[in-house]
Protein backbone atom coordinates (compact mmCIF):
# COMPACT_ATOMS: atom_id res chain seq x y z
CA UNK A 1 0.00 0.00 0.00
CA UNK A 2 0.81 3.59 -0.11
CA UNK A 3 0.55 6.44 2.19
CA UNK A 4 -1.76 9.44 1.65
CA UNK A 5 0.72 12.10 1.27
CA UNK A 6 2.38 9.62 -1.52
CA UNK A 7 -1.01 9.67 -3.50
CA UNK A 8 -1.72 13.58 -2.49
CA UNK A 9 1.57 13.64 -4.60
CA UNK A 10 0.88 11.39 -7.53
CA UNK A 11 -2.65 13.63 -7.86
CA UNK A 12 -0.30 16.26 -8.12
CA UNK A 13 1.33 15.37 -11.06
CA UNK A 14 -1.68 13.46 -13.03
CA UNK A 15 -2.96 17.02 -13.21
CA UNK A 16 -0.09 18.15 -15.53
CA UNK A 17 -1.30 15.60 -18.25
CA UNK A 18 -3.94 14.57 -20.40
CA UNK A 19 -4.43 11.16 -19.22
CA UNK A 20 -3.46 9.34 -15.73
CA UNK A 21 -1.03 6.73 -17.11
CA UNK A 22 1.02 9.76 -17.92
CA UNK A 23 2.34 10.31 -14.40
CA UNK A 24 3.60 6.72 -14.03
CA UNK A 25 7.53 7.34 -14.50
CA UNK A 26 6.85 10.28 -11.80
CA UNK A 27 4.77 8.22 -9.44
CA UNK A 28 6.87 5.48 -9.27
CA UNK A 29 9.71 7.95 -8.14
CA UNK A 30 7.57 9.53 -5.40
CA UNK A 31 7.00 6.21 -4.17
CA UNK A 32 11.07 5.49 -4.57
CA UNK A 33 11.69 8.81 -3.01
CA UNK A 34 9.71 7.60 0.11
CA UNK A 35 10.56 3.75 0.16
CA UNK A 36 14.41 3.53 -1.31
CA UNK A 37 12.41 1.34 -4.12
CA UNK A 38 9.46 0.55 -6.14
CA UNK A 39 8.00 -3.23 -4.49
CA UNK A 40 5.63 -4.87 -6.53
CA UNK A 41 2.60 -4.34 -3.77
CA UNK A 42 3.53 -0.45 -4.55
CA UNK A 43 3.75 -1.05 -8.09
CA UNK A 44 0.19 -2.41 -7.74
CA UNK A 45 -1.19 0.62 -6.21
CA UNK A 46 0.35 2.89 -8.34
CA UNK A 47 -1.44 1.33 -10.91
CA UNK A 48 -4.53 1.17 -9.02
CA UNK A 49 -4.45 4.89 -9.21
CA UNK A 50 -3.19 5.04 -12.82
CA UNK A 51 -6.16 2.54 -14.00
CA UNK A 52 -3.40 0.64 -15.62
CA UNK A 53 -2.65 -3.19 -15.32
CA UNK A 54 0.58 -4.10 -12.97
CA UNK A 55 2.09 -5.77 -16.02
CA UNK A 56 1.48 -2.77 -18.35
CA UNK A 57 3.14 -0.34 -15.51
CA UNK A 58 6.03 -2.90 -14.83
CA UNK A 59 6.62 -2.65 -18.18
CA UNK A 60 7.75 0.91 -18.09
CA UNK A 61 9.40 0.48 -14.52
CA UNK A 62 11.53 -1.45 -15.70
CA UNK A 63 12.49 0.33 -19.06
CA UNK A 64 14.11 3.14 -16.72
CA UNK A 65 17.43 2.38 -15.08
CA UNK A 66 16.24 5.25 -12.10
CA UNK A 67 13.51 3.18 -11.39
CA UNK A 68 14.59 0.34 -8.59
CA UNK A 69 12.30 -2.69 -8.36
CA UNK A 70 14.94 -4.44 -6.37
CA UNK A 71 16.46 -2.82 -2.76
CA UNK A 72 19.33 -0.78 -3.40
CA UNK A 73 21.68 0.03 -0.50
CA UNK A 74 21.07 3.90 1.59
CA UNK A 75 23.22 5.96 -0.88
CA UNK A 76 23.03 4.84 -4.53
CA UNK A 77 26.47 5.83 -6.30
CA UNK A 78 26.84 6.53 -9.74
CA UNK A 79 29.37 6.60 -11.71
CA UNK A 80 29.92 7.78 -15.06
CA UNK A 81 31.18 5.04 -17.85
CA UNK A 82 30.90 7.09 -20.83
CA UNK A 83 34.03 8.00 -23.22
CA UNK A 84 34.96 11.34 -21.53
CA UNK A 85 35.28 9.97 -18.20
CA UNK A 86 36.81 6.07 -20.15
CA UNK A 87 39.44 8.79 -21.20
CA UNK A 88 39.60 10.11 -17.59
CA UNK A 89 40.30 6.71 -16.73
CA UNK A 90 36.97 5.59 -14.55
CA UNK A 91 38.39 2.40 -14.41
CA UNK A 92 40.58 3.13 -11.55
CA UNK A 93 37.98 4.64 -9.77
CA UNK A 94 36.01 0.92 -10.18
CA UNK A 95 39.54 -0.81 -9.30
CA UNK A 96 39.55 1.30 -6.04
CA UNK A 97 36.23 0.91 -5.15
CA UNK A 98 36.70 -2.91 -5.79
CA UNK A 99 39.61 -2.94 -3.31
CA UNK A 100 38.57 -1.02 -0.56
CA UNK A 101 34.75 -1.48 -0.77
CA UNK A 102 34.63 -5.22 -2.57
CA UNK A 103 31.57 -4.08 -4.62
CA UNK A 104 31.34 -4.38 -8.87
CA UNK A 105 29.06 -2.35 -10.64
CA UNK A 106 25.53 -3.74 -9.86
CA UNK A 107 26.65 -4.66 -6.41
CA UNK A 108 25.65 -3.27 -2.89
CA UNK A 109 28.24 -2.95 0.49
CA UNK A 110 27.63 -6.12 2.78
CA UNK A 111 26.51 -3.24 5.29
CA UNK A 112 24.04 -1.76 3.14
CA UNK A 113 25.92 1.64 2.65
CA UNK A 114 26.22 1.75 -1.29
CA UNK A 115 24.76 0.50 -4.12
CA UNK A 116 27.09 0.82 -7.27
CA UNK A 117 25.70 1.69 -10.54
CA UNK A 118 26.83 2.60 -13.89
CA UNK A 119 25.42 5.84 -15.72
CA UNK A 120 25.48 7.23 -19.08
CA UNK A 121 27.26 10.64 -19.13
CA UNK A 122 26.27 12.44 -16.45
CA UNK A 123 26.95 16.07 -18.08
CA UNK A 124 30.24 16.68 -16.40
CA UNK A 125 33.20 15.76 -19.00
CA UNK A 126 34.44 19.02 -18.33
CA UNK A 127 35.49 17.44 -14.84
CA UNK A 128 35.77 13.97 -15.68
CA UNK A 129 35.92 11.22 -14.09
CA UNK A 130 32.36 12.08 -12.60
CA UNK A 131 30.35 10.29 -10.41
CA UNK A 132 26.75 11.14 -8.34
CA UNK A 133 25.73 9.65 -4.52
CA UNK A 134 22.07 10.36 -4.44
CA UNK A 135 21.81 13.64 -5.85
CA UNK A 136 24.87 15.02 -5.43
CA UNK A 137 27.63 15.25 -8.17
CA UNK A 138 31.27 15.08 -7.76
CA UNK A 139 33.85 15.02 -10.36
CA UNK A 140 37.88 15.54 -11.00
CA UNK A 141 37.75 12.64 -8.81
CA UNK A 142 40.77 10.40 -8.06
CA UNK A 143 41.05 7.59 -6.04
CA UNK A 144 41.89 9.74 -2.57
CA UNK A 145 39.12 12.00 -3.48
CA UNK A 146 36.85 9.92 -3.75
CA UNK A 147 37.66 7.88 -0.10
CA UNK A 148 37.20 11.31 1.48
CA UNK A 149 33.72 11.85 -0.64
CA UNK A 150 32.62 8.19 0.69
CA UNK A 151 33.69 9.43 4.17
CA UNK A 152 30.69 11.71 4.78
CA UNK A 153 28.18 8.86 3.61
CA UNK A 154 27.35 6.44 6.13
CA UNK B 1 32.37 39.90 -29.39
CA UNK B 2 28.77 38.68 -28.27
CA UNK B 3 27.16 36.02 -26.25
CA UNK B 4 23.76 36.67 -25.75
CA UNK B 5 22.75 32.81 -24.74
CA UNK B 6 25.50 32.79 -21.69
CA UNK B 7 25.69 36.31 -20.85
CA UNK B 8 23.66 36.09 -17.64
CA UNK B 9 26.23 33.00 -16.29
CA UNK B 10 28.81 33.53 -14.16
CA UNK B 11 30.76 30.63 -13.32
CA UNK B 12 30.49 29.34 -9.07
CA UNK B 13 27.33 31.46 -9.01
CA UNK B 14 23.22 31.00 -8.94
CA UNK B 15 20.99 32.00 -11.55
CA UNK B 16 19.64 35.33 -11.96
CA UNK B 17 16.52 35.19 -9.95
CA UNK B 18 13.27 37.32 -11.72
CA UNK B 19 14.12 40.52 -10.50
CA UNK B 20 17.92 40.18 -11.52
CA UNK B 21 17.19 38.74 -15.25
CA UNK B 22 14.43 41.61 -15.50
CA UNK B 23 16.85 44.13 -14.84
CA UNK B 24 19.28 42.53 -17.61
CA UNK B 25 16.21 42.86 -19.93
CA UNK B 26 14.47 39.46 -19.19
CA UNK B 27 10.73 39.19 -20.55
CA UNK B 28 11.35 41.83 -22.88
CA UNK B 29 11.01 39.35 -25.57
CA UNK B 30 7.55 37.93 -23.99
CA UNK B 31 6.34 41.46 -23.78
CA UNK B 32 7.45 42.30 -27.35
CA UNK B 33 6.27 38.98 -28.97
CA UNK B 34 2.62 38.53 -27.29
CA UNK B 35 1.95 42.71 -27.36
CA UNK B 36 3.02 43.52 -30.68
CA UNK B 37 3.44 40.58 -32.78
CA UNK B 38 1.35 37.95 -34.25
CA UNK B 39 2.69 34.51 -33.96
CA UNK B 40 3.30 34.23 -37.41
CA UNK B 41 5.78 37.05 -36.99
CA UNK B 42 7.26 35.27 -34.41
CA UNK B 43 7.82 32.77 -36.92
CA UNK B 44 8.97 34.44 -39.63
CA UNK B 45 11.61 36.08 -37.83
CA UNK B 46 12.70 32.53 -36.44
CA UNK B 47 13.12 31.82 -40.32
CA UNK B 48 14.75 34.34 -41.51
CA UNK B 49 17.32 34.11 -38.63
CA UNK B 50 18.61 30.65 -40.44
CA UNK B 51 18.82 29.12 -36.58
CA UNK B 52 19.14 25.50 -37.03
CA UNK B 53 17.96 23.15 -34.15
CA UNK B 54 21.53 22.38 -31.79
CA UNK B 55 19.85 19.25 -30.49
CA UNK B 56 22.52 17.32 -32.99
CA UNK B 57 20.32 17.10 -36.18
CA UNK B 58 20.22 20.73 -36.89
CA UNK B 59 16.81 20.91 -38.67
CA UNK B 60 16.31 24.72 -39.59
CA UNK B 61 13.79 25.65 -36.40
CA UNK B 62 11.68 27.60 -38.85
CA UNK B 63 10.66 25.17 -40.90
CA UNK B 64 9.94 22.79 -38.06
CA UNK B 65 7.58 25.05 -36.63
CA UNK B 66 6.35 25.80 -40.13
CA UNK B 67 4.49 22.47 -40.53
CA UNK B 68 2.41 23.02 -37.63
CA UNK B 69 -1.74 23.64 -38.65
CA UNK B 70 -2.13 26.93 -36.99
CA UNK B 71 -5.75 28.88 -36.63
CA UNK B 72 -9.12 27.51 -35.87
CA UNK B 73 -8.89 24.23 -37.93
CA UNK B 74 -6.13 22.99 -35.44
CA UNK B 75 -6.70 19.94 -33.23
CA UNK B 76 -5.66 21.52 -29.57
CA UNK B 77 -4.18 21.80 -27.13
CA UNK B 78 -1.19 21.54 -29.22
CA UNK B 79 2.06 21.33 -27.15
CA UNK B 80 5.84 22.73 -27.24
CA UNK B 81 8.45 20.22 -25.31
CA UNK B 82 11.71 21.31 -24.40
CA UNK B 83 14.19 18.38 -24.82
CA UNK B 84 16.74 18.81 -21.81
CA UNK B 85 17.18 15.06 -21.74
CA UNK B 86 21.02 15.78 -22.58
CA UNK B 87 22.27 12.30 -22.40
CA UNK B 88 24.68 11.77 -25.58
CA UNK B 89 28.27 10.80 -24.02
CA UNK B 90 30.49 13.83 -24.14
CA UNK B 91 27.52 16.57 -24.19
CA UNK B 92 27.56 19.13 -21.25
CA UNK B 93 25.83 22.27 -22.81
CA UNK B 94 22.23 22.50 -22.29
CA UNK B 95 23.11 21.36 -18.00
CA UNK B 96 24.85 24.96 -18.14
CA UNK B 97 21.89 27.02 -20.03
CA UNK B 98 19.76 24.77 -17.46
CA UNK B 99 21.26 25.95 -14.18
CA UNK B 100 23.14 28.97 -15.11
CA UNK B 101 20.15 31.28 -16.65
CA UNK B 102 16.29 29.16 -16.06
CA UNK B 103 14.75 32.08 -16.75
CA UNK B 104 15.95 32.67 -20.06
CA UNK B 105 14.72 28.81 -21.13
CA UNK B 106 11.43 29.49 -19.74
CA UNK B 107 11.22 32.88 -21.50
CA UNK B 108 12.13 31.32 -25.09
CA UNK B 109 9.39 28.45 -23.76
CA UNK B 110 6.91 31.07 -23.74
CA UNK B 111 7.89 32.77 -26.63
CA UNK B 112 7.97 29.78 -28.85
CA UNK B 113 4.93 28.63 -27.50
CA UNK B 114 3.54 31.67 -28.64
CA UNK B 115 4.38 31.64 -31.62
CA UNK B 116 3.19 27.74 -32.23
CA UNK B 117 -0.36 28.72 -30.75
CA UNK B 118 0.67 26.17 -27.95
CA UNK B 119 -1.45 26.24 -24.75
CA UNK B 120 0.94 23.58 -22.99
CA UNK B 121 4.41 23.30 -22.82
CA UNK B 122 6.86 20.53 -21.25
CA UNK B 123 10.30 20.61 -20.24
CA UNK B 124 11.72 16.96 -20.18
CA UNK B 125 14.80 16.67 -17.77
CA UNK B 126 16.85 13.76 -17.50
CA UNK B 127 16.57 12.36 -13.87
CA UNK B 128 20.43 13.18 -13.35
CA UNK B 129 20.34 16.99 -13.57
CA UNK B 130 18.65 17.06 -10.22
CA UNK B 131 20.22 20.85 -9.48
CA UNK B 132 18.71 21.86 -13.08
CA UNK B 133 15.42 20.54 -12.02
CA UNK B 134 15.39 23.05 -8.88
CA UNK B 135 16.06 25.87 -10.34
CA UNK B 136 14.02 25.51 -13.59
CA UNK B 137 11.34 24.58 -11.01
CA UNK B 138 11.60 27.68 -9.48
CA UNK B 139 11.55 29.33 -12.10
CA UNK B 140 8.30 28.18 -13.72
CA UNK B 141 7.19 29.25 -10.00
CA UNK B 142 8.64 32.83 -10.01
CA UNK B 143 7.32 33.11 -13.84
CA UNK B 144 3.43 32.38 -12.76
CA UNK B 145 3.70 34.56 -10.21
CA UNK B 146 4.83 37.78 -11.91
CA UNK B 147 2.08 36.89 -14.66
CA UNK B 148 4.35 35.96 -17.36
CA UNK B 149 2.63 31.99 -17.17
CA UNK B 150 -1.19 31.23 -16.40
CA UNK B 151 -4.11 33.18 -18.40
CA UNK B 152 -4.21 36.25 -20.31
CA UNK B 153 -0.37 36.69 -19.71
CA UNK B 154 -0.04 40.67 -19.92
CA UNK B 155 -3.38 41.01 -21.26
CA UNK B 156 -2.68 39.76 -24.44
CA UNK B 157 -5.23 37.13 -24.59
CA UNK B 158 -2.41 34.13 -24.52
CA UNK B 159 -2.81 31.35 -22.35
CA UNK B 160 0.34 29.01 -21.81
CA UNK B 161 1.02 26.40 -18.95
CA UNK B 162 4.39 25.04 -18.35
CA UNK B 163 5.54 21.87 -16.55
CA UNK B 164 8.68 20.36 -15.50
CA UNK B 165 8.65 16.78 -16.12
CA UNK B 166 11.45 14.78 -14.67
CA UNK B 167 12.81 11.63 -16.32
CA UNK B 168 14.08 8.20 -15.21
CA UNK B 169 17.04 7.60 -17.30
CA UNK B 170 17.75 6.04 -20.77
CA UNK B 171 19.01 8.19 -23.57
CA UNK B 172 16.60 6.97 -25.96
CA UNK B 173 14.30 8.77 -24.23
CA UNK B 174 16.00 12.36 -25.86
CA UNK B 175 14.81 10.75 -29.33
CA UNK B 176 12.22 12.88 -30.15
CA UNK B 177 9.21 10.18 -30.68
CA UNK B 178 10.95 8.11 -27.80
CA UNK B 179 10.20 11.79 -25.86
CA UNK B 180 6.52 11.67 -26.45
CA UNK B 181 6.20 8.05 -25.38
CA UNK B 182 7.64 8.75 -22.21
CA UNK B 183 5.87 11.74 -21.65
CA UNK B 184 2.29 10.24 -22.11
CA UNK B 185 3.73 7.00 -19.55
CA UNK B 186 4.17 4.57 -22.51
CA UNK B 187 7.09 2.08 -22.58
CA UNK B 188 9.34 4.87 -24.48
CA UNK B 189 9.96 3.32 -27.99
CA UNK B 190 10.53 5.43 -31.10
CA UNK B 191 7.48 5.54 -33.59
CA UNK B 192 7.55 5.12 -36.87
CA UNK B 193 7.71 8.28 -39.00
CA UNK B 194 5.26 10.05 -41.01
CA UNK B 195 3.21 11.60 -38.78
CA UNK B 196 5.79 13.54 -37.58
CA UNK B 197 4.64 14.89 -34.52
CA UNK B 198 4.43 18.67 -35.64
CA UNK B 199 0.91 17.57 -36.93
CA UNK B 200 0.14 14.48 -35.03
CA UNK B 201 2.12 14.23 -31.46
CA UNK B 202 1.81 14.04 -27.63
CA UNK B 203 -1.53 12.70 -27.49
CA UNK B 204 -2.31 13.16 -31.25
CA UNK B 205 -1.93 16.70 -30.91
CA UNK B 206 0.44 18.58 -33.19
CA UNK B 207 3.81 19.23 -30.95
CA UNK B 208 6.67 20.59 -31.30
CA UNK B 209 10.24 19.34 -29.71
CA UNK B 210 13.07 21.37 -29.38
CA UNK B 211 16.53 21.27 -27.81
CA UNK B 212 17.28 23.84 -25.09
CA UNK B 213 20.17 25.50 -26.69
CA UNK B 214 17.21 26.00 -29.68
CA UNK B 215 15.09 27.56 -27.56
CA UNK B 216 17.36 29.98 -25.21
CA UNK B 217 17.91 31.59 -28.67
CA UNK B 218 14.89 32.42 -29.75
CA UNK B 219 14.10 35.86 -26.96
CA UNK B 220 16.95 37.12 -28.44
CA UNK B 221 15.84 36.82 -32.33
CA UNK B 222 13.01 38.77 -31.27
CA UNK B 223 14.28 41.32 -29.08
CA UNK B 224 17.07 41.76 -31.92
CA UNK B 225 16.04 40.60 -35.33
CA UNK B 226 17.54 38.11 -37.90
CA UNK B 227 19.73 40.24 -39.48
CA UNK B 228 21.91 40.71 -35.68
CA UNK B 229 21.13 37.15 -35.40
CA UNK B 230 23.00 36.39 -38.46
CA UNK B 231 25.71 38.62 -38.19
CA UNK B 232 26.80 36.67 -34.77
CA UNK B 233 28.05 33.59 -37.06
CA UNK B 234 31.02 32.83 -39.50
CA UNK B 235 28.83 30.91 -41.32
CA UNK B 236 25.95 30.49 -43.19
CA UNK B 237 24.12 28.99 -40.10
CA UNK B 238 22.51 32.07 -37.62
CA UNK B 239 23.65 32.47 -34.33
CA UNK B 240 26.92 31.85 -31.85
CA UNK B 241 27.27 28.10 -31.06
CA UNK B 242 27.70 27.03 -27.05
CA UNK B 243 30.70 25.01 -27.52
CA UNK B 244 32.83 22.51 -25.41
CA UNK B 245 35.66 20.40 -25.30
CA UNK B 246 36.74 17.56 -23.27
CA UNK B 247 39.59 14.97 -23.01
CA UNK B 248 43.14 15.83 -22.26
CA UNK B 249 42.99 19.11 -23.39
CA UNK B 250 44.36 21.92 -20.74
CA UNK B 251 41.23 23.65 -20.18
CA UNK B 252 38.27 21.46 -20.83
CA UNK B 253 35.18 23.24 -20.94
CA UNK B 254 32.35 25.15 -22.62
CA UNK B 255 32.74 28.16 -24.63
CA UNK B 256 29.52 30.31 -26.57
CA UNK B 257 31.67 31.57 -29.85
CA UNK B 258 30.82 32.47 -33.26
CA UNK B 259 28.79 29.65 -35.39
CA UNK B 260 31.50 28.50 -37.70
CA UNK B 261 34.67 28.90 -35.44
CA UNK B 262 37.33 26.42 -36.12
CA UNK B 263 38.03 23.09 -34.33
CA UNK B 264 41.34 24.30 -34.06
CA UNK B 265 41.02 27.96 -32.53
CA UNK B 266 38.16 26.20 -29.69
CA UNK B 267 41.21 23.44 -29.24
CA UNK B 268 43.83 25.44 -29.18
CA UNK B 269 42.75 28.86 -27.95
CA UNK B 270 39.99 28.46 -25.65
CA UNK B 271 40.50 24.73 -24.11
CA UNK B 272 44.45 25.65 -24.05
CA UNK B 273 45.90 23.36 -26.41
CA UNK B 274 46.67 19.42 -25.41
CA UNK B 275 47.89 18.48 -21.81
CA UNK B 276 51.75 18.41 -21.09
CA UNK B 277 52.65 15.06 -22.63
CA UNK B 278 49.85 14.34 -24.74
CA UNK B 279 49.21 14.62 -27.97
CA UNK B 280 46.23 15.02 -30.79
CA UNK B 281 44.88 12.21 -32.44
CA UNK B 282 41.58 12.58 -33.67
CA UNK B 283 38.27 14.07 -32.23
CA UNK B 284 34.47 13.54 -32.58
CA UNK B 285 32.73 17.16 -33.41
CA UNK B 286 29.84 16.76 -31.68
CA UNK B 287 28.88 13.93 -28.85
CA UNK B 288 29.45 10.30 -29.22
CA UNK B 289 27.41 9.40 -32.14
CA UNK B 290 29.66 11.21 -34.50
CA UNK B 291 32.28 10.81 -36.86
CA UNK B 292 35.77 11.10 -35.57
CA UNK B 293 37.97 13.39 -37.44
CA UNK B 294 41.27 12.74 -37.74
CA UNK B 295 44.20 15.92 -37.46
CA UNK B 296 44.09 16.60 -40.53
CA UNK B 297 40.82 18.14 -40.42
CA UNK B 298 41.46 20.07 -37.83
CA UNK B 299 41.14 23.15 -39.53
CA UNK B 300 37.26 22.13 -40.22
CA UNK B 301 34.66 25.27 -39.14
CA UNK B 302 32.26 23.77 -36.58
CA UNK B 303 29.17 24.83 -38.36
CA UNK B 304 26.57 22.50 -39.99
CA UNK B 305 27.38 22.38 -43.62
CA UNK B 306 31.38 22.34 -43.29
CA UNK B 307 31.66 19.33 -40.79
CA UNK B 308 29.20 18.02 -42.87
CA UNK B 309 31.64 18.21 -45.75
CA UNK B 310 34.78 17.04 -43.60
CA UNK B 311 32.59 13.79 -43.26
CA UNK B 312 31.33 14.04 -39.66
CA UNK B 313 28.26 15.94 -38.00
CA UNK B 314 28.04 19.04 -36.24
CA UNK B 315 26.17 17.36 -33.57
CA UNK B 316 25.73 18.85 -30.40
CA UNK B 317 28.97 21.15 -30.98
CA UNK B 318 30.51 19.46 -28.14
CA UNK B 319 34.29 18.38 -28.66
CA UNK B 320 35.64 14.68 -27.34
CA UNK B 321 39.65 14.93 -27.85
CA UNK B 322 41.11 11.31 -28.21
CA UNK B 323 44.57 11.70 -27.87
CA UNK B 324 47.58 9.74 -28.61
CA UNK B 325 47.91 7.64 -25.20
CA UNK B 326 44.09 6.84 -25.04
CA UNK B 327 44.17 3.10 -27.28
CA UNK B 328 41.24 4.54 -29.58
CA UNK B 329 40.03 0.45 -29.92
CA UNK B 330 39.00 0.58 -26.47
CA UNK B 331 37.95 3.96 -26.88
CA UNK B 332 35.40 2.99 -29.61
CA UNK B 333 34.59 -0.29 -27.63
CA UNK B 334 33.23 2.05 -24.73
CA UNK B 335 31.06 4.09 -27.18
CA UNK B 336 29.49 0.75 -28.63
CA UNK B 337 29.28 -0.57 -24.73
CA UNK B 338 26.84 2.85 -24.55
CA UNK B 339 24.92 2.49 -27.79
CA UNK B 340 24.72 -1.58 -26.79
CA UNK B 341 23.11 -0.87 -23.57
CA UNK B 342 21.12 2.04 -24.44
CA UNK B 343 19.18 0.61 -27.47
CA UNK B 344 14.92 0.31 -27.06
CA UNK B 345 15.41 -3.15 -28.45
CA UNK B 346 12.75 -2.38 -30.77
CA UNK B 347 14.12 -3.27 -33.81
CA UNK B 348 16.27 -6.31 -34.87
CA UNK B 349 19.47 -4.78 -36.49
CA UNK B 350 20.10 -2.82 -33.23
CA UNK B 351 19.09 -5.40 -30.77
CA UNK B 352 21.14 -7.22 -31.76
CA UNK B 353 23.54 -5.78 -33.94
CA UNK B 354 25.26 -3.69 -31.25
CA UNK B 355 25.37 -6.01 -28.60
CA UNK B 356 27.45 -8.05 -31.80
CA UNK B 357 29.85 -5.35 -32.78
CA UNK B 358 30.76 -4.57 -29.22
CA UNK B 359 31.56 -8.16 -28.20
CA UNK B 360 33.98 -8.05 -31.61
CA UNK B 361 35.66 -5.18 -30.01
CA UNK B 362 36.01 -6.18 -26.74
CA UNK B 363 37.67 -9.51 -28.43
CA UNK B 364 39.90 -7.38 -30.42
CA UNK B 365 41.12 -4.72 -27.32
CA UNK B 366 41.52 -7.71 -25.03
CA UNK B 367 43.75 -9.79 -28.37
CA UNK B 368 41.31 -12.15 -28.95
CA UNK B 369 40.85 -10.65 -32.44
CA UNK B 370 40.68 -13.06 -35.34
CA UNK B 371 40.85 -12.18 -39.15
CA UNK B 372 37.86 -11.36 -40.60
CA UNK B 373 36.89 -9.31 -37.66
CA UNK B 374 37.17 -5.53 -39.15
CA UNK B 375 34.50 -7.18 -42.16
CA UNK B 376 32.00 -8.35 -39.66
CA UNK B 377 32.55 -5.09 -38.12
CA UNK B 378 31.94 -3.50 -41.69
CA UNK B 379 29.14 -5.18 -42.73
CA UNK B 380 27.54 -3.87 -39.18
CA UNK B 381 27.75 -0.56 -40.42
CA UNK B 382 26.02 -1.33 -43.69
CA UNK B 383 23.15 -3.55 -41.58
CA UNK B 384 22.72 -0.13 -38.94
CA UNK B 385 22.69 2.90 -41.83
CA UNK B 386 19.88 4.92 -42.14
CA UNK B 387 17.07 3.51 -43.30
CA UNK B 388 17.45 -0.12 -41.50
CA UNK B 389 15.97 0.61 -38.35
CA UNK B 390 13.29 2.78 -36.36
CA UNK B 391 15.10 5.55 -35.04
CA UNK B 392 18.70 7.43 -35.64
CA UNK B 393 20.25 6.14 -32.26
CA UNK B 394 21.56 2.59 -34.49
CA UNK B 395 22.93 4.87 -37.64
CA UNK B 396 24.69 7.05 -34.77
CA UNK B 397 26.28 4.33 -32.82
CA UNK B 398 27.90 3.16 -36.07
CA UNK B 399 29.41 6.26 -37.01
CA UNK B 400 32.17 6.34 -34.90
CA UNK B 401 32.57 2.89 -35.57
CA UNK B 402 32.64 3.44 -39.52
CA UNK B 403 35.36 6.45 -39.44
CA UNK B 404 37.36 4.55 -36.68
CA UNK B 405 37.71 1.67 -39.11
CA UNK B 406 39.44 4.17 -41.39
CA UNK B 407 41.31 6.60 -39.71
CA UNK B 408 43.29 3.98 -36.70
CA UNK B 409 43.09 0.82 -39.36
CA UNK B 410 46.64 0.58 -38.82
CA UNK B 411 45.33 -0.06 -34.74
CA UNK B 412 42.76 -2.42 -35.33
CA UNK B 413 45.35 -4.21 -37.43
CA UNK B 414 47.76 -4.01 -35.02
CA UNK B 415 46.03 -5.22 -31.75
CA UNK B 416 44.50 -9.12 -34.20
CA UNK B 417 48.32 -8.68 -35.18
CA UNK B 418 50.11 -8.47 -32.37
CA UNK B 419 47.60 -10.27 -30.31
CA UNK B 420 47.24 -7.67 -27.43
CA UNK B 421 46.66 -4.36 -26.95
CA UNK B 422 49.38 -2.23 -27.48
CA UNK B 423 48.29 0.55 -25.09
CA UNK B 424 48.32 -1.79 -22.52
C1 LIG C 1 18.98 8.37 -29.57
C2 LIG C 1 18.75 9.84 -29.65
C3 LIG C 1 18.88 10.64 -28.52
C4 LIG C 1 18.65 12.00 -28.58
N1 LIG C 1 18.82 12.75 -27.44
C5 LIG C 1 18.59 14.09 -27.50
C6 LIG C 1 18.71 14.89 -26.32
O1 LIG C 1 19.02 14.39 -25.24
N2 LIG C 1 18.48 16.22 -26.42
C7 LIG C 1 18.11 16.80 -27.62
O2 LIG C 1 17.88 18.00 -27.66
N3 LIG C 1 17.99 16.06 -28.73
C8 LIG C 1 18.20 14.73 -28.70
N4 LIG C 1 18.05 13.98 -29.84
C9 LIG C 1 17.55 14.67 -31.05
C10 LIG C 1 16.03 14.78 -31.00
O3 LIG C 1 15.47 13.61 -31.59
C11 LIG C 1 15.49 15.97 -31.77
O4 LIG C 1 16.03 15.96 -33.04
C12 LIG C 1 15.83 17.31 -31.12
O5 LIG C 1 15.42 17.37 -29.79
C13 LIG C 1 15.15 18.40 -31.90
O6 LIG C 1 15.49 19.66 -31.39
P1 LIG C 1 16.15 20.77 -32.31
O7 LIG C 1 15.39 20.81 -33.62
O8 LIG C 1 15.97 22.02 -31.53
O9 LIG C 1 17.56 20.39 -32.53
C14 LIG C 1 18.29 12.60 -29.80
C15 LIG C 1 18.17 11.82 -30.94
C16 LIG C 1 18.41 10.46 -30.88
C17 LIG C 1 18.28 9.64 -32.12
S1 LIG D 1 17.30 1.83 -33.77
FE1 LIG D 1 17.62 0.88 -31.73
S2 LIG D 1 17.00 2.47 -30.30
FE2 LIG D 1 16.11 3.02 -32.32
S3 LIG D 1 14.08 2.07 -32.34
FE3 LIG D 1 15.46 0.57 -33.20
S4 LIG D 1 16.08 -0.72 -31.44
FE4 LIG D 1 15.20 1.17 -30.62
Amino acid sequence: MITDEEKKEIRELMSHYATARAAGPEALKIVQNHRGWVSAESLKAVAEMLDMSCEELDSVATFYNMIFRKPVGRHVMLICDSISCYIARYDMLLDHLNRTHGIRMGETTPDGRFTLLPAACLGACDHAPAMMIDETLYGDLTPEKMDNILGKYQ
Amino acid sequence: METPITKNIRAGNGPPDLKSYEWAGGYRAVRKALTGMTPQAVQDAVTASNLKGRGGAGFPTGKKWAFVPMGAEARRPKYLVVNADEMEPGTFKDRLLLEGDPHQLIEGAIVSAYALEAEIAYIFVRWEYREAARRVARAIVEARGAGYLGSNILGSGYNLEIYLHVSAGRYICGEENGLLDALEGKRPIPRSKPPFPQTCGLWGRPTVVNNVETICNIPHIVNNGADWFKSLSRSEDGGTKLYGASGRVKRPGLWELPMGTSLREIIEEHAGGMREGFSFRAAQPGGASTEFLPKEQIDVKMDFDSVQKAGSRLGTGTIIVLDDRTCPVGAVHNLEMFFARESCGWCTPCREGLPWVREILWSIEEGRGEAGDLERLETQCWQLAPGHTFCALAPGAVEPLQSALKIFREDFDRHIREKRCPWK
